[in-house]
């Protein structure tokens, strides 16, 4: 009787429809990607059911953290650069070249006028470190106030958007949201997380 | 398979130089792991879900205190956001001593109030939210939602007077 011989074949498998698959996701990946922004402090939003969307662009965030501080973040390097120059006129300070595009780079800041200069020449890396006092919004300092009325007149398209902490007192909230009204802004949007609308 | 047959590249001068059959199969690998740790590095880097947002329209300023119309007080809800997530409604004005109702932000609460036939049957009920200084910030999100959710239209946010602050310490006592 013959023996049967086993052919022996390397357990090599054909890896080519698996890098085809790869590639094409990554192609999507790619393409579809938004990197996240880095924001100068993460902040715990509340949740809602509604279901609009924030818009993708133009976009003014006034972010309000659980200390009480107040950050302003605008969309766009364009409308920043053109931002930061009104600004500089207003308040008599000159920014240098290098300056204004860090400034166009920043997602958002909480820094009074005066330590601007500072806080955009620190590297990238202490810029992450340092401890942000928060944009002044006390009536007699109102930076906010000046800074969403120039981004308003930089980029008329503008739409302003709220995003508190949950643990945010409410007067802070409120001071915010006087200030926009000031600058006559009656409409804005106040940022939330999602939640399964009742079903009752 | 990815490979392609080589012909053996015969005849030339001088006599039999063999090529030696080689398959061009490559190992592939790393070409996959390379492939999986971008995918993954987009996938975590990606921002799948845009937050949501609240729309909200507040009342313009008015100047002249004198051109406001006064509410009548059967169409007055009053909701108060007290501290520790506290609530309190009443209905009509401050002034008459209205009854005050301690009430929450569950399903069960305030949205069952909202829901009643005498905020929902009366077109000209209008309420107003009025936090308190120690409410916080996500007490007024709250009830924002309870009131797009039970289709509330008319509300307002108004700042919380003395007389309301005095009725809750009269009757809640804190």
């Amino acid at each position: 009787m013959p023996k049967v011989k086993v052919k022996r074949t390397a357990p090599s498998l054909d890896m080519t429809p698996m890098v085809d698959l790869f590639f094409l996701l990554v192609t999507f990946f790619m393409l579809t990607a938004t990197a996240r922004p880095d924001e100068a402090v993460i902040v715990d939003t509340p949740s809602s059911a509604s279901e609009i969307k924030i818009p993708d662009t133009n976009v003014i965030t006034i972010t309000v953290d659980k200390n009480d501080r107040v950050f302003f973040g605008v969309d766009g390097q364009q409308t920043k650069e053109a931002l930061l120059d009104r600004i500089a006129k207003n308040y008599n300070i000159g920014f240098t070249e290098e300056e204004r595009k860090t400034f166009s780079l920043l997602s958002n800041f909480g820094v009074p006028i005066n330590q601007l200069k500072g806080y955009l020449a620190m590297e990238s890396n202490d810029r992450k470190e340092v401890n942000q006092p928060g944009i002044p919004v006390d009536s007699a300092r109102n930076e906010l106030g000046d800074w969403v009325l120039q981004t308003r007149l930089t980029n008329p398209k503008v739409v302003i958007a709220i995003k508190g902490d949950q643990d945010v007192s409410y007067p802070t909230v409120k001071r915010v949201m006087d200030i926009l009204q000031e600058k006559k802004v009656d409409r804005f949007n106040l940022i939330t997380d999602m939640e399964m609308k009742p079903t009752n | 398979m990815a490979e392609m047959q080589q012909k053996a590249d015969s005849g030339g001068k001088g006599g039999k130089k063999r090529a030696k059959r080689q398959s061009t199969k490559i190992d592939m690998t790393p070409l996959v792991d390379l492939a999986a740790l971008l995918i993954t590095f987009f996938m975590l880097t990606t921002t799948f879900n845009k937050p949501q947002t609240m729309e909200i329209n507040m009342p313009k300023k008015v100047d002249n205190p004198e051109e406001q119309i006064a509410l009548k007080a059967s169409n007055a809800m009053t909701i108060i956001l007290g501290p520790d997530d506290d609530l309190y409604y009443y209905f009509g004005l401050a002034e008459d001593n209205p009854e005050i109702v301690e009430s929450s932000y569950a399903s069960n609460g305030i949205r069952q109030v909202l829901l009643s036939s005498k905020v929902k049957s009366n077109d000209m009920m209008t309420v107003m939210v009025k936090p308190m200084e120690s409410s916080r910030y996500k007490n007024v999100v709250d009830i924002l939602d309870e009131l797009k959710i039970t289709d509330t239209k008319r509300f307002a946010m108004v700042e919380i007077a003395e007389s309301d602050k005095k009725l809750v310490q009269e009757q809640i006592g804190n």
